[in-house]
């Protein structure tokens, strides 16, 4: 640069080039770019520390029973399973034994099944107060010492509220049993519902919208609509499956057409299918137009030499066109998809039940999702079940990160190939 | 010619006698083209010899390339295009309705301006025109005829495997070329095939058309006044939709009857 201003150059009065006027105007807009930048990570790391910091922490336990009383030293794997069982027979009711029984016969059960039982139904440590991580980790003396004084009966101890016992189990009444294993079915097979229906769907649309549709009124209008839709409060896709796959298709929705409901009098529509077909309905639109984006950005001159050596309009989008815009079409797929897992409010209104002790045992049963979980936990009055709500997001996170994750290699092996000019 | 199986209500069936012979492979009859209100191509009407190189010629936007697009129907995937008048092969008009337009495009075929190979393997982008039209011969001996008609064979034959998206500009455009005569059309239309290439890639292509016209009708536009004087028999003027005057290329070159032609020839506009 200084080389040119040296070189001695005659001056050409017809240029104000102002170098350095311009290069400080790209410098400020760079400045305010990075400053949103910052912003947004910032804005995120929040998010993720206030859940991280309810999601570990320490809690003070008080036991019902207390271990050392019921086996030496309070060491359940000592015993065996007779002694077990016996430790069980003794501490809760006949009935709830009855139940226990009829559910697996406790001697055919493994031996860590029945620790596990002693130590939630006899054990059965109560809660009396939780510590987040930030104030554990700055304040643990002062919490044991606070502890000590106030419960003299109870222990402090640290707790990752996301831990292997928290996936493997499912809703409870207590926070410190609850697990997520029915709300992560439910999500799963509730969005391979979704799935299995917006995709062909949706992609369908847009090809007949984008290869096939002249630009008649008609179309302009569906066109028009279908944007509008993709706009629609979810609340209102709720409703419109309540009426719908809930109510108005019960005999499809409930299973009771296929015969998956041993009384059709009791029949009810509020089923996993019920909930994917109204998550699908919601992320339709957002498919449709992210598809239709991708097939007008296939170059013409890919369709133009398919149809040159004679292939049909057909022949040409199926082994052309949708190839070249797969990686695209995913893309925006597996993001729409990760929209629908997050959902709530519709699911509430399509009618998950509040409180669901039970796996889903297919598409045709009552279900509950991850977010309606957290939504729940976040509303209950005892504050320990915030930190089960926080370790449910970080399941729940984890659930997304591993989309968008499949996302982008899906995308990378389609777009590994392809021709973009 | 003549042409079979032409009846009124069931489509027209493109297949012809190669015992009876015409001097013509194609025919425009008062070929008029619109883009909307814009008027492209007006009042055409020229033949094109068999077996013979015709080059199209003229200043950007005279309607050359729309000229060409309308022999193998291409004109009816841009929207707002439509056409008057006949284009007639073999007899046959290839707009009329009861006629398919794949199967025009699998006679006549083309190659573009900028080499367009699919996104396949080199195997594939031969092989794949023959297979969608029903090719029932040996396929890897179509593949291998039509990379030896281009001269590209000894070049990728140990990488028919490979993505053609590999292969250097010139070479894509070859293959474009074995991808278009794979199908065994009789008539080949390039649109400007060289003007993305290098003088090398382009002298390939050149020499090749040479051989080419042994057994296809080849129709080229071209910006390259010397490139149609150096390839073709037959040369093409065309001024804003108009065509000015055709004459084999010696003709048109050394002795133009119109003086708007002399002015192209000699550079003074275009």
């Amino acid at each position: 640069m200084s080389a040119i201003r040296d070189a001695n150059l005659a001056p050409v009065p017809e240029f104000d080039t102002r170098i350095k006027e311009r290069h400080a105007r790209g410098k400020r807009r760079l400045a305010l770019f990075l400053a949103a930048t910052l912003f947004s990570v910032l804005s995120l790391g929040t998010l993720i520390a206030s859940i991280v910091n309810d999601a570990f922490g320490y809690v003070l336990l008080e036991n019902t029973v207390e271990p050392e009383t019921l086996a030496p030293g309070g060491n359940f794997a000592a015993l065996d399973k007779v002694e077990l069982v016996e430790i069980l027979r003794a501490n809760v009711s006949r009935r709830f034994l009855m139940k226990l029984d009829s559910d697996a016969p406790l001697a055919d059960r493994p031996k860590d099944d029945l620790i596990d039982l002693v130590r939630t139904e006899v054990v059965d440590p109560v809660v009396k107060k939780t510590w987040n991580l930030s104030d554990s980790l700055l304040h643990g003396k002062g919490i044991v010492a606070w502890a000590a004084q106030n419960s003299p009966k109870g222990h402090v101890e640290f707790r990752s509220w996301l831990n292997a016992d928290f996936v493997r189990r499912s809703q409870a009444s207590v926070a410190i049993d609850a697990g997520v294993r029915g709300a992560a079915f439910g999500s799963f097979l509730t969005i391979l519902i979704t799935i299995l229906f917006a995709f062909p769907i949706g992609i369908g649309a847009a090809i007949y919208l984008e290869e096939y549709a002249g630009d008649t009124r008609l179309n302009r209008i569906i066109q028009t609509n279908i944007y509008n839709l993709a706009g629609v409060p979810s609340i209102i896709y709720g409703m419109l499956g309540l009426a719908i796959f809930v109510r108005g298709m019960e005999p499809i929705t409930s299973g009771a057409l296929f015969g998956a409901v041993a009384d059709p009098s009791t029949a009810n529509g509020r089923t996993i299918f019920s909930a994917g077909l109204t998550l699908a309905l919601l992320i339709l639109p957002v498919i449709i137009i992210n598809a239709q984006e991708a097939l007008r950005a296939v170059p013409a001159s890919l369709r133009y030499s398919s149809y040159a050596v004679g292939a049909t309009r057909w022949q040409t989008i199926w082994h052309h066109v949708l190839p070249a815009s797969m990686d695209r079409i995913l893309t925006g797929t597996v993001l729409a998809v990760s929209r629908a897992v997050g959902e709530t409010a519709p699911l509430v209104v399509v009618g998950a039940p509040a409180f669901l002790t039970q796996d889903p045992t297919g598409i045709f049963s009552k279900f509950t999702t991850l977010p309606i979980q957290i939504y729940q936990w976040t509303a209950r009055p005892q504050a320990e079940f915030r930190n089960a709500a926080a370790a449910a997001i970080l399941v729940l996170l984890a659930l997304l990160m591993t989309l968008n994750a499949s996302a982008i290699l899906l995308r990378n092996h389609y777009r590994k190939n392809k021709r973009l000019g | 010619m003549t042409m079979k199986d032409v009846g009124t209500n069931s489509a027209i069936k493109l297949s012809f006698d190669p015992a009876t012979e015409t001097k013509n492979a194609l025919e425009f009859k008062n070929v008029d083209i619109f883009y909307g209100d814009f008027r492209a191509v007006k009042e055409l009407s020229m033949t094109f010899e068999k077996q013979k190189v015709t080059a199209i010629i003229g200043p950007s936007g005279c309607g050359k390339s729309t000229a060409l697009r309308a022999i193998n129907r291409m004109n009816e995937l841009l929207p707002g295009a439509r056409m008057t008048g006949e284009v007639l092969f073999h007899g046959i008009n290839i707009y009329d309705p009861a006629v398919d337009a794949s199967e025009v495009r699998r006679w006549i075929g083309m190659v573009f301006q900028k080499p367009n190979p699919f996104s396949k393997t080199i195997y594939e982008n031969v092989a794949w025109g023959a297979r969608i039209n029903g090719y029932k011969g040996d396929m890897e001996e179509l593949v291998e005829n039509s990379l030896k008609a281009v001269y590209l064979w000894d070049e990728v034959k140990d990488k028919l495997k490979q993505s053609a998206l590999a292969l250097s500009g010139g070479q894509q455009q070859r293959l474009c070329i074995a991808r278009a005569v794979s199908v065994k059309p009789e008539i080949l239309l390039m649109d400007e095939p060289t003007s993305a290439l290098d003088p090398i890639s382009t002298s390939r292509i050149e020499d090749l058309l040479e051989e080419l016209k042994q057994r296809y009708t080849i129709i080229i536009v071209t910006h390259n006044m010397q490139q149609a004087g150096r390839v073709s028999d037959y040369t093409g003027f065309f001024l804003t939709g108009d065509l000015v005057e055709y004459a084999p290329t010696k003709e048109l070159f050394f002795n133009p009857k119109d003086k708007r032609t002399e002015n192209y020839i000699s550079g003074r506009f275009g």
